[in-house]
């Protein structure tokens, strides 16, 4: 048809009607044209129904009643709150529950991860098939069940609180979950907190007086030891200084549960404990597939120019098998957040089980409820994706 | 002391001294190397000596299988009481489907495995003709497992017939007329003309299977078929979903990002509560649609958002030099896509992809949180017996066992294919 148009030559044909879906010049914004207008078409859609049931219901889209009190309590809580506290609250009460579990979770599936994806490397064939089949088992099996399985031993298994193991004197394992004595802060705890501030300013600013050294002179000073004494030593030297101003209550049986110190309750410990191992199954994965990713040459190098190998690994391999290990492993630390919310299958008060669970059923309001539950999620996700993407492009930079 | 009797380069070889051959080298290489691993394997025997033979005990040796109660089972042994699988066997299969249509089930999964081994074996004889069946199988299952009348099948297979025609026919192009135009009954219909056309109501309303509703599915069969359902309908829907994301058409671009994103960002649990709470206010008043039906809809766009990121990785881990290639030959965008992008960006996706089934196949174990009677939900009532009160850890392990043996052939599976494919001259 258009063989005869010189390459780059405005069309010669007058528009047609047809050419908005033959011409693929215009064809592109016709789809476009369709899209956009079905996809008004269904949010028209989606919100004339709302606002129809709405109406049907005679409820008003609002979120004043989440101002109102919740008439319900929380087990377990990290900052004050009872039933006269607002839905509001109690949703804060869900979230940093949420963040609690998940903080301490990838922490925990961090060092699980990283300890089990370097013995999966270790060349004992022993520890490595071990390691293997529990990394297979993990991965294989639906985390709710995980979860259940393991809050279940811990209720049905772990002894009452009047036989209740004492690994070390003060804390108990039983069925309640553990219990430990509390710290109490007195009056002059303020300088140990500050004692520790300024190791850990104190600990930073020496390894850049020590890479500086280094850089100079080649002389390699004792950063790890200098920077424990500071970070660990500054705060008790504090502590003791100011004639240990930190009083304990110490659990104490009474009746049938523990009265004093403080607990954690059975929930949180099976939640984390499965979550951890869980997500740590994952890490190990990605661990050795970053650490395998790095060519032996590297290694051989490193051997060849005279590092140990504990040495090898902590400058050579580790640095570069960190830029294929860190983007999967943040997602890993997402789901671990968004799989957290399995809480509610225990009974553990998180984001959903609060706002989405127990206020969605008292108030009846669902919609208002859950774009409460969605915001946060979403808020969550995206921000842990905007830091990902910012380390990214940074670790791109340094790549030549 | 001995005397040289050979020519140099003549002695006949000698065996490698003991120490550096078989079982004695093997283990002084794998386990006693240096004294880190002295130390690792004397510790892991220590754990496996500490953990394998009680947990043996538990499962196997101290395990009863023969009571009729809980305390029966305690007063034979110390260890598992598998009597409770052994009575529950069947609910935890089917549920509550009625006793005398678990033939159906039964058929159907024979089917769905009929069905399954043309797409996953490429050298089987007669691969061609069978894969019809594959594709005809979904309707097959469908019926065999809810029932429907007469009027319901001949409906069906007609509207199948009429798309099918449409198709050969006037190829893509006549299937968009074709649901444009049941589009716009569909909105006529809607907003009160009388124009829906119920094909259904032509026929007889006598069933040919004795319908079941949802409620009643249950068990082992609830996994497997959300599962099944989830994978076949997510893997085209994500596909689309990451052609849209990667096209530079702006607006279906954006569409696709704020889809995928929005997904990916709520956890699976929030899109099951919205499918049981929230849905009922977003469809017009008074319909009321199934809440199996809702969950394998929520299940499959879960699962579709992170299908797409994963074919996207794939897509974007292609030379631009094939899409420009495939531009220059002259091929329009779906041939160019069909015939020469996907078939390479999928191959370098499938663990991914397989992945992401397998989180679909585990994640398919929450429709308990709201209420569907999955294999673990069906531990509650169990539970709740007194006959089999506290006996959790069975059940799980009992149900863990199950989805141990699926998800990891499905990984082997995966595996299979990666090396099958591999074109890389790597080796």
């Amino acid at each position: 048809m258009s063989a005869q148009i010189p390459v780059g030559a405005p069309p010669s044909e007058p528009f047609k009607i047809s050419m908005l879906w033959l011409d693929s010049r215009y064809r592109g914004i016709s789809i476009q044209f369709l899209a956009l207008l079905g996809l008004l078409c269904l949010i028209g859609f989606l919100v004339r129904n709302t606002l129809n049931n709405l109406e049907l219901l005679g409820l008003e889209f609002s979120y004043d009643i989440l101002n109102s009190p919740s008439n319900y309590d929380i087990n377990q809580t990290l900052i004050e709150y009872d039933s006269r506290s607002s839905h509001w609250r109690a949703t804060l009460v869900g979230l940093i529950n949420t963040g609690l579990v998940a903080i301490s979770g990838v922490i925990a599936a961090t060092l699980i991860g990283f300890t089990a994806g370097v013995l999966r490397l270790s060349n004992n064939w022993l520890i490595e098939k071990i390691v293997y089949c529990w990394v297979e088992f993990t991965r294989n099996v639906p985390l709710l069940l995980q979860i259940l399985l393991v809050h279940g031993i811990m209720i049905h298994s772990l002894p009452r609180p009047k036989q209740a193991l004492e690994p070390m004197p003060g804390t108990f394992f039983s069925n309640r979950g553990f219990t430990m004595p509390a710290p109490h802060p007195e009056s002059g705890f303020m300088w140990v907190v500050a004692a520790f501030v300024i190791g850990i300013i104190g600990a930073f600013l020496f390894r850049r007086h020590a890479r500086a050294v280094q850089e100079a002179s080649g002389r390699i000073l004792p950063v790890f030891t200098v920077a424990l004494g500071l970070i660990v030593g500054l705060p008790i030297l504090a502590y003791l200084l100011t004639g240990s101003p930190l009083s304990w209550t110490v659990p104490e049986l009474k009746g049938f549960n523990f009265k004093g110190g403080m607990t954690v309750r059975p929930e949180f410990l099976a939640l984390w404990l499965a979550l951890s191992l869980y997500t740590g199954a994952f890490i190990s994965e990605i661990v050795r597939a970053g650490i395998l990713s790095i060519s032996k040459g590297q290694t051989e190098a490193a051997y060849a120019i005279g590092l140990k190998s504990n040495w090898t690994m902590r400058l050579v391999v580790l640095p570069q098998a960190l830029r294929v290990i860190i983007p999967p492993l943040i997602s890993q630390y997402l789901n671990l957040t968004k799989n957290s919310s399995l809480a509610i299958a225990v009974g553990y008060m998180d984001i959903v089980a609060t706002i989405g669970g127990i206020s969605l059923n008292q108030t009846g309001r669902a919609l208002e409820c859950m774009s409460v539950v969605l915001a946060l999620y979403l808020t969550i996700s995206l921000s842990i994706s905007m830091i990902m993407n910012w380390y990214n492009r940074r670790v791109a930079l340094v790549e030549r | 002391m001995s005397e040289q009797s050979y020519a140099p380069g003549s002695h006949p070889d000698l065996p490698p001294p003991a120490g550096q051959r078989g079982a004695i080298k093997w283990i002084r290489e794998n386990l006693f190397s240096s004294p880190t691993n002295i130390v690792l394997t004397l510790l892991s025997i220590f754990l496996v000596w500490k953990i394998v033979p009680p947990m043996l005990d538990w499962l196997v040796f101290d395990s009863v299988v023969d009571a009729n109660h809980r305390n029966e089972c305690r007063e034979q042994g110390t260890g598992a009481c598998w009597a409770v699988i052994r009575e529950r066997f069947t609910q935890l299969i089917y549920g509550f489907y009625p006793t005398e249509h678990r033939w159906r089930v039964n058929l159907a999964f024979v089917l769905m495995l009929a069905a399954l081994l043309p797409l996953l074996w490429d050298k089987m004889p007669g691969r061609k003709t069978l894969l019809w069946f594959s594709a005809a199988f979904p309707v097959v299952g469908f019926f065999l497992l809810w029932g429907g009348t007469v009027g319901e099948i001949a409906a069906t297979i007609i509207w199948i017939a009429i798309f099918a025609l449409t198709f050969r026919f006037f190829s893509f192009a006549g299937i968009g007329i074709l649901l444009a135009a049941l589009f716009v009954i569909g909105a006529l219909a809607y907003f009160g003309l009388p124009i829906g056309i119920n094909i259904a109501s032509w026929f007889s309303d006598a069933a040919v299977l004795e319908p079941v509703e949802s409620a009643k599915f249950g068990g082992f069969m609830l996994t497997v078929l959300i599962g099944f359902t989830g994978i076949t309908l997510s893997l085209p829907l994500g596909i689309l979903l990451a052609l849209g994301r990667s096209s530079n058409l702006l607006i279906v671009k954006a569409i696709c990002v704020g889809f995928i994103e929005f997904i990916r960002g709520v956890p699976l649990i929030t899109l099951l509560f919205i499918a049981s709470t929230l849905l009922n206010y977003f469809l017009p008043p008074g319909t009321n649609f199934d809440l199996l039906l809702r969950v394998m809809i929520m299940v499959t766009i879960f699962s579709a958002a992170y299908i797409a990121e994963v074919v996207r990785g794939g897509l974007a881990a292609l030379p631009k030099g094939q899409f420009e290639a495939a531009d220059a030959t002259g091929l329009t965008y779906w041939e160019s896509m069909r015939l020469i992008v996907l078939p390479q960006a999928l191959k370098i996706s499938i663990p991914g992809i397989v992945n992401t089934f397998i989180g679909l196949y585990k994640d398919t174990t929450l429709v308990l949180i709201i209420g569907l009677l999955d294999p673990l939900g069906l531990t509650q009532p169990i539970l709740a017996d007194s006959k089999w009160q506290s006996l959790s850890t069975e059940l799980y392990v009992f149900i863990a066992l199950f989805f141990f043996i699926s998800c990891f052939a499905m990984s082997r599976y995966s595996l299979y294919l990666e090396r099958k494919l591999d074109t890389s001259h790597r080796n």
